[in-house]
Formats: C-alpha cells, structure tokens, sequence
C-alpha cells in the first residue's frame, strides 16, 4: 500500500466544512500542522500487507436482535424536549429549511 | 474503609449508610477544592438514599452488595434528571431523560451515587485537562495530572473520598489513570458491562468499568454492573462472572507471558516493578513466560485511526437540535456550525476533523481500511498468543504522572502514555492495571495484566496475588 498524499491546509479547511465546524485561518494552520503529526505516525501501517486479512469493524461477531413487536413506555415526551434547545408544538423548533436560497 | 466491609456492616445494622455518607461528603469538602475530582455533588440526594437503606435495615429488609457505600460517577454515564455533559460546553446543563443501565445497577445493589466526576472531553485525552470545567489534580502530587480521560473517577477513589467509583475505557482511559493515581482499575471485556446510558465515544472500543482502592473492590463492584442488557445491543448474552468468591484462589498453574512489548519504552522503575510483579506471582505458583508481540507496537496509529473516525461519526448528533448547546444563525447548516465550533474543545475538533478524514472519498482505504485490518492483525496476534499462555503481563504506562500542562500542545506526544493500553481494546479484551509501587519521587506505578475475552475472574486472582505479595 502507498503512502497517502501529505495533509494540506486545504484538506484541513474541506474536512471542517464537512464535520460542521468553522475554522479561523489560524486555527486551519495550527489543525493541520497536528493532524499531519499524528497522520505521519500512521505512516507504518501504511508500510504492512494487509491485503490477506478481513477489517475488524466489532470485536464481536455482531447479529441482530430483534425484540418482539410489542408496545412499551419509552421516554417522557415533556422530559426529552424540556432539554431541546428550541421547541414548539410538542417538536424540536429549527430555524427555517424550506424555501431558503440555494 | 473497604467498600466490602462498609456494606457488610451497614447490612448487619453495625454502622449507619448516613454516617458512611456523611465522612465522604466530609473527605469531600477537605480534598476537593484543590483535587477537582467532581463535577458536582449531590450531597442531599446521597443523604436521601443513605437514609433510605438505614430504613430498610432498620425494618430487617434485604439490602444489596453495595448497600451504604459511596460511589463516584463519571460525568459521561446518564445520571436521570442531573446534569451529564461529558465536560463539554456542547452539552452543559443537559439533563438526561433516562439513567445508564450501570446506574440503575449500582443503584439497585444499594450504592450510594454521591458525585458525578470530572473527565476530559468526550473521554477524549490522557490528562483530565480537556475538561471544560478545568483540570483534576493528582491526589499524589497536585502538581501533576491524575490521568485520564476518567481522572476525576481515579483521583476521587486515590484521595479516599469515595472508596469505589465508575469510568469508561476506550484505549486506556480507565487504566492509565488508575496507575496514576495509585489505585486498581478495570477494563471488562467488551460487551460484558452495557454500554446503554455511556454517552458514546468510539462504540466498538467503549467499556464501563470500576475503579477501587482494593483488588477485591474493584471485584465486587464488577460483579454488581456486569451482566446482561437487552438495552444494548452489543451487551453479551452471558451469566455475570462470579469474581470475589475466586479472589484467593491463586495462580497456581497459570502461564503469564512477560510481554516484552509492553515494557519496552517505559521507565527502569516501572519495568522493575514489572519485574518484582512477576516475581510475585511466579512465588505463587505460577509459570513467567518471556515473549514478544510485535504487532501490538500498530495498535496506537491503528487507534488513532478507529477511534477518531467512530467519534466523527458519532459526535455529529450534536447539532444544536435536540439537546444541548445551540448559537443561533440564519440557516440550519449554519446553527449547526456555529453551534458545533463553540460547543466543542480543541481535542474533540481534532479527533473528529482526523476521523472525517480517514474516512472520506480517497482515503478510505488507505487510513480506515487499513487500520482495521490492522485491528485484525492484532486480534489474531493475540489469539496466538494465548494458545501457550493463561494471562499477559506488562506496563500500564510508560511513565509516572507527568506535569499539569507538560503535553498539551503536543497531541502525538499525550497519546503516547497510552500506548500499553490500547492493544486490549482493539481486541475487546478485559485487563486491569494493579499498583505496584512508587517511583524515587513517590509516584505511583501501575502494573498491567490481560486476558483472552471473559477472563476476569482470572486477570483479578492475578491482580489480587499481586496486591497481596507487596502487602
């Protein structure tokens, strides 16, 4: 396996867009700068041949569990929107969605 | 006093739970103001409960294994009704709608929840720094860090304010500080404690587990949360293992490998207690094994990999939507950013930047893939190894509790004090870190002992020979 191309400051920049966070000039700097670090640490997996072994995704062997279909309580209605930020009418209020500009 | 011993006397009538609470709350009030181990203390709810198992005794009604004893909680396990924020400003003051299943555990056993702990953010880091509360001291040494990221929990247990408390372990976070602090600390096999309630981090490496100032604590307090959940999903349909009653039966018999991979690189006073521990349990019978595995030495950049893509994935319900911190903006994907960037401290910014971009398009599987892959190199490696011996013993870390502020402007640098603890979680395997004495500026040192899936009962009769041999 080759080594993946360097981490850029525009890879740092295009990665916080997608993650949802705004970052400051100085901080894309800095962010990268870090995450290139630990990257670069990485770089000795790189070097392995891996290609005859499966990925481990759960140190379990997972099946799913479906419990019967049967009404049950589940959480407190008032109690879980008492902690929203913003509600109205028994729902999570979020600023307006539809009919904004592209 | 023993957490086994308060609740055999306050469940004999021979000493009241409100006089066990009272003398935490008093330790409490003494060590806290420097230690910062608690977030909050819920002093009158602890006076409640405790109440409310002196009545129970009083009355001749059964009460539980833990009945009277009180506990610390970390503050990213959901307490109902109290503020669980994972030290993160993203969810401050959020009060949780429902408790964590190891709440309802301890709760039913008759512990006493007296306090939620301080810890770094999302679990995320190796000093309680990352904390937006600010950090935990050592209780050894206030100058230092207790470890973390569960160091409120340790440092509560190593100040003697609580004699037990709960932590989480994704790669090290219930161990490390555990040795730093000078106290036992457990990480269960993946899946044995439910994970229902623990705010999550990196799910397929998250474990609850205890802390305590004894092998036999640590023990009794696995007991009481392991066990099946049909609220979480990847819960182990298992009977809870009998651990106490096993606790003085010894290793006779038993191969421990002396794993040269987890003693490299640490400090001569940490390998010589790693040394003198072995000594200890060949005395008692059992076998010391030299060996090697040199594939731990991928766990950490497999780590730092995994467990930063899981949190990116996981971290992004936090969007100023239905719980939480919200900085309002013109748009929805703008509230989101906004609230995001303020809500969340640097390390959680870097883990989650690292883990969207080892999995986005072109990386995938260059960073992600492999480092799964590795996991499975890692997993096989350690089957290897335990076909010719029972238990693994090493380091906990590389060094002693290092100085508030010495790595935090250095990431790579503080990820390295959990590089012997990582390898377990990538396997989901159970280890503990036992203390095994002090460095020459009195510092504790934590020895480590693993195990194949579901060996507890084995690491602890381990962990308790050694306890008892440097008694």
């Amino acid at each position: 396996m080759s080594d993946p191309t360097p981490l850029s400051a525009a890879d740092v920049a295009k990665v916080a867009v997608l993650a949802r966070l705004n970052l400051t000039d100085e901080e894309v700097e800095r962010f990268t700068g870090q995450l290139a670090s630990i990257l670069g640490h990485a770089a000795d997996l790189a070097a392995l041949d891996l290609s005859a072994l499966k990925v481990t995704e759960h140190p379990l062997e997972l099946i799913n569990v479906l419990r019967s279909d049967e009404v049950r309580p589940s959480l407190d209605r008032a109690e879980v929107l008492s902690q929203a930020p913003a509600v109205a009418d028994h729902r999570f209020l979020v600023p307006q969605i539809v009919g904004e500009e592209g | 006093m023993s957490a086994r011993r308060i609740a055999a006397e306050v469940a004999a009538g021979n000493r009241r739970a409100i006089e066990v609470v009272e003398a935490s709350l008093e330790e409490i009030s003494t060590h806290d103001g420097e230690l910062h181990a608690f977030t909050e203390v819920h002093a009158e709810a602890a006076r409640e409960a405790a109440r409310g198992i002196d009545a129970a005794v009083a009355e001749g009604r059964g009460v539980g294994p833990l009945a009277g004893v009180p506990i610390g909680v970390k503050d990213n396990i959901c307490q109902r009704g109290r503020v669980t924020s994972c030290a993160s400003k993203i969810l401050d003051g959020w009060r949780p709608p429902y408790d964590a299943t190891v709440v309802r555990s301890l709760e039913a056993a008759g512990a006493i929840i007296i306090g939620t702990t301080n810890m770094d953010e999302f679990a995320m880091g190796s000093s309680t720094e990352n904390s937006a509360y600010g950090p935990t001291k050592n209780p050894v040494d206030p100058s230092r860090v207790p470890g973390g990221s569960s160091g409120g929990s340790a440092a509560a247990v190593g100040a003697g304010m609580v004699p037990l408390s709960l932590g989480s372990d994704t790669g090290g976070s219930i161990r490390q500080p555990a040795a730093f602090c000078g106290v036992v600390g457990v990480k269960p096999t993946y899946g044995l404690v439910s994970r229902y309630g623990l705010v999550a981090f990196a799910s397929s490496l998250d474990q609850v587990g205890p802390f305590a100032q004894s092998v036999e604590d640590a023990a009794l307090l696995l007991e009481v949360i392991a066990g099946h959940d049909p609220l979480d999903s990847t819960s182990l349909d298992v009977p809870a293992p009998m651990l106490v009653d096993r606790l003085d039966d010894g290793v006779g018999g038993l191969r421990v490998g002396l794993c040269r991979d987890l003693i490299e690189g640490a400090s001569p006073e940490i390998t010589a207690a790693v040394t003198a521990s072995a000594e200890l349990l060949a005395a008692a019978g059992a076998e010391i094994v030299e060996m090697s595995i040199p594939e731990l030495h991928y766990g950490l950049s497999a780590y730092y990999l995994i467990a930063p893509a899981e949190a990116s994935s996981n971290l992004a319900r936090y969007d100023g939507v239905r719980y939480g911190l919200r900085v309002d903006a013109a748009n929805v994907a703008e509230m989101n950013a906004a609230s995001r960037t303020a809500g969340f401290g640097d390390e959680v910014k870097r883990r989650i930047m690292l883990g969207t971009y080892a999995l986005s398009a072109g990386y995938y599987d260059a960073y992600y893939a492999q480092a799964q892959r590795t996991r499975t190199l890692i997993i096989n490696a350690f089957a290897d190894a335990y076909r010719s011996v029972d238990l693994i013993l090493g380091a906990t870390t590389p060094t002693t509790a290092f100085g508030l502020g010495a790595k935090v402007s250095d990431p790579m640098e503080m990820y390295l004090s959990d590089v012997f603890t990582i390898p377990t979680n990538l396997a989901g395997h159970p280890a503990i870190s036992v203390p095994a004495g002090s460095d020459a500026a009195g510092l504790p040192i934590g020895v480590q002992l693993l195990g194949p899936a579901l060996s507890e009962e084995r690491l602890l009769r381990a962990a308790a020979v050694i306890e008892k041999g440097r008694s």
